[in-house]
């Protein structure tokens, strides 16, 4: 995974609540067998209309949104669907940071497995920079520092942000997970022993 | 004496390989199931790195997101969908993974074949890519929904790097009205709590509502924790989750029966164990209950109103019922059984199993489908449907002007052939009723089998109690 640098963009602003993985990337872009190519189709059906034209009043269709790295939106994003599709065709769109007041579980989880930054804040703040994006303003978003900074009428305005120190630490770095935890096999193996003559069941049960 | 653990509590001490520096756990899967949409890019992973798969014996595969639930015979005529059915074939004859093919008897949707197989069990952890897989807690396993970059971890380790939940308790007291179904217990918990409500929580459903509910019942209740934002949804093993295990093909054997059912036992919650949030509803007050919008949230008994936005204060709400009220063709204050459909669908890993279609079966019995209804029956497994015919379900459904299909995900998330055309309306007994889920600006209205069975019969919302 590539390791999360800071970013200076400016942000879509998408003021909706309850947004779904369904909504994010629908179904019938499941059907690949890679992990690339899914950004032309986030949001697909809020982007263009029936004829796959582009619907001009969508965000992402507006020409100054065209390159943000950066994402405003409302409460309960990434709900629905386990869909590692989301994130994918997110970050293949080219965007690296999620705002919102709170994230669906399994979608923020999955937003780090693929170096994508979910930030969450204060629903009265997550509003402020929805207001600042509307206006186009350019956002540093430092992860080493848990900072999100930008200059409004020549004032600096700065949030700070929470974030899980594993998460950061995996982010930055941009860890291999599956390496991390082969590293620690014997545990593994061990814990097979102990469960195997606790509960034997678990391992005699044999496919008919 | 010991303090009082949650179920959830003993699981996850019972699964703990260690814990690391920062503060997460590394915690054993026993179980994991895999189907074609979310696994080939795992399997593509793990050849990259040059990985093998740790456990395959403790990994069951299936087809069952994309494949058609009509003429079979002929194959997969969707190229995309071929290629990531024979995509999941082959990468589980490299690694020694036992596939249910969809020419198999026991092929079905991943969460109603891993509990009729016995692949599920009490104390399990049990994971796969999908986020309904949280409907195997009706046993007492803890089971959740993982993306593909975890699939992979688990192909990889059989451990997933974990943080523990907090444990919420939803108490259903009582005994719900004579009519009323665990759809409709489900559909009563997320209009209460909310589709964020369990966000960070594993939910555990008690009471004697749920105590009383059949372990199909139960797993439709734990199938649509997500819907309420947790990603576990947890129920006490009984005497009735015994007796559902004993004989099925991945059981344990007849001479370890006794010392697991000892041991499943023993991992009900105690007496007394704290949970950081508990929630009380009445089962005396649940009717059955229907969506109007486009939220899983979106809920009102069937006896009510499309609700008025202009009666909701917070304006990001009103905001929002009205794109849904717009999407889904509704008028407000118009009463839910004048609502006309075109559509039924009663299947999924939320309602497609045995005792689903025989209550969906008694209300279709020597009643006809109203003639400008489209309705299919898609039963949840191979097995499920071979069981319907011995009983002569499909012989009801069929008079009565049902389709009736092949065992599949079919019309729940619609990636297959089978979905609503724009503006169509359909009552459908699965899971989401999100923009678009049943077909692009296709109007979903969830609800439980009879119920949806009765729309089929009346053509418009009805009460199942009145037919």
């Amino acid at each position: 995974m590539e390791k999360f640098k800071k970013i200076e963009s400016n942000a879509i602003p998408l003021p909706m609540v309850n947004v779904d993985t369904d909504m994010i990337i629908p179904k019938q872009f499941l059907k690949t067998i890679k992990r690339t190519g899914l950004g032309k189709n986030l949001f697909y059906e809020l982007r263009y209309d029936e004829k796959d034209a582009p619907i001009d009043s969508f965000v992402l269709n507006q020409d100054k949104y065209k390159d943000s790295q950066i994402l405003i939106t409302g409460k309960n994003f990434g709900c629905g669907s386990s869909r590692e599709h989301a994130p994918w065709s997110i970050l293949d769109y080219g965007i690296k940071c999620i705002i919102a007041s709170s994230f669906a579980d399994i979608f923020y989880n999955n937003c780090f497995k693929n170096g994508i930054l979910p930030i969450k804040l204060d629903e009265s703040e997550v509003t402020k920079l929805q207001n600042a994006a509307e206006n186009s303003l350019s956002f540093t978003i430092d992860l080493e520092n848990q900072k999100i900074s930008y200059f409004d009428k020549n004032i600096n305005h700065e949030v700070s942000f929470e974030l899980d120190k594993a998460k950061k630490t995996s982010l930055l770095e941009g860890l291999d997970d599956i390496g991390l935890t082969l590293a620690k096999v014997n545990h593994i193996s061990d814990f097979e022993n102990k469960q195997k003559s606790i509960t034997p069941w678990l391992y005699s049960q044999q496919i008919k | 004496m010991s303090t009082p653990k949650t179920l959830y509590d003993k699981i996850w001490n019972d699964h703990l390989v260690s814990e690391n520096e920062d503060g997460t756990s590394i915690i054993y899967i026993d179980r994991h199931l895999v189907h074609e949409v979310t696994s080939p890019q795992a399997f593509e992973g793990l050849k990259i790195a040059n990985r093998s798969v740790r456990k395959p014996h403790f990994t069951l595969a299936t087809a069952d997101h994309n494949i058609p639930t009509t003429n079979r015979d002929e194959g997969i005529s969707d190229p995309e969908s071929k290629l990531q059915v024979d995509t999941l074939e082959e990468n589980c004859k490299e690694h020694g993974i036992t596939f249910l093919s969809m020419s198999d008897k026991r092929q079905g949707i991943v969460h109603i074949i891993g509990p009729e197989q016995g692949f599920t069990q009490p104390g399990m952890t049990i994971v796969c890519g999908d986020s309904h897989t949280s409907t195997h807690g009706a046993f007492g396993a803890l089971a959740w929904g993982i993306g593909t970059s975890e699939v992979e971890h688990v192909l990889a380790t059989q451990t997933l790097v974990q943080t523990k939940a907090k444990n919420m308790q939803i108490n259903i007291q009582g005994e719900v009205p004579l009519g009323v179904t665990a759809k409709d217990i489900v559909l009563k918990i997320i209009q209460t709590i909310g589709t964020a409500g369990g966000t960070g929580y594993v939910i555990e459903y008690t009471g004697d509502a749920i105590k009383s509910l059949t372990m199909e019942g139960r797993m439709t209740v734990c199938n649509m924790s997500i819907e309420a934002g947790a990603r576990a949804g947890l129920i006490s093993p009984d005497e009735k989750t015994i007796e559902y295990l004993e004989g099925r093909p991945f059981s344990p054997a007849e001479n370890e029966y006794q010392s697991a059912s000892d041991y499943w036992l023993s991992l009900a919650s105690d007496d007394g164990a704290a949970y950081d949030k508990t929630v009380n509803i009445d089962a005396s007050d649940i009717i059955p209950q229907v969506t109007w919008g486009t939220s899983p949230e979106d809920v009102v008994s069937i006896d009510g109103l499309v609700p008025n936005p202009e009666d909701e204060s917070d304006e990001t709400k009103k905001k929002s019922m009205i794109r849904a009220l717009e999407y889904m063709g509704l008028v407000p204050n118009t009463p839910l059984k004048e609502v006309k459909v075109d559509k039924v669908f009663i299947g999924s890993c939320t309602n497609g199993r045995i005792e689903d279609l025989r209550a969906a079966s008694k209300i279709a019995k020597n009643r006809k489908v109203a003639d400008h209804v489209n309705a299919i029956i898609v039963p949840g497994s191979g097995l499920v449907k071979q069981q319907a015919e011995e009983e002569g379900l499909d012989k009801i459904f069929i008079e009565s002007g049902f389709e009736w299909r092949e065992p599949g995900c079919s019309m729940c998330l619609a990636m297959n052939a089978d979905k609503l055309k724009p503006q169509e309306r359909c009552a459908s007994t699965s899971n989401r009723n999100f923009e678009g889920r049943q077909g692009r600006g296709g109007r979903t209205h969830l609800m439980s089998p009879a119920m949806a069975a009765a729309a089929a019969i009346n053509g418009k919302l009805s009460d199942s109690r009145e037919i």
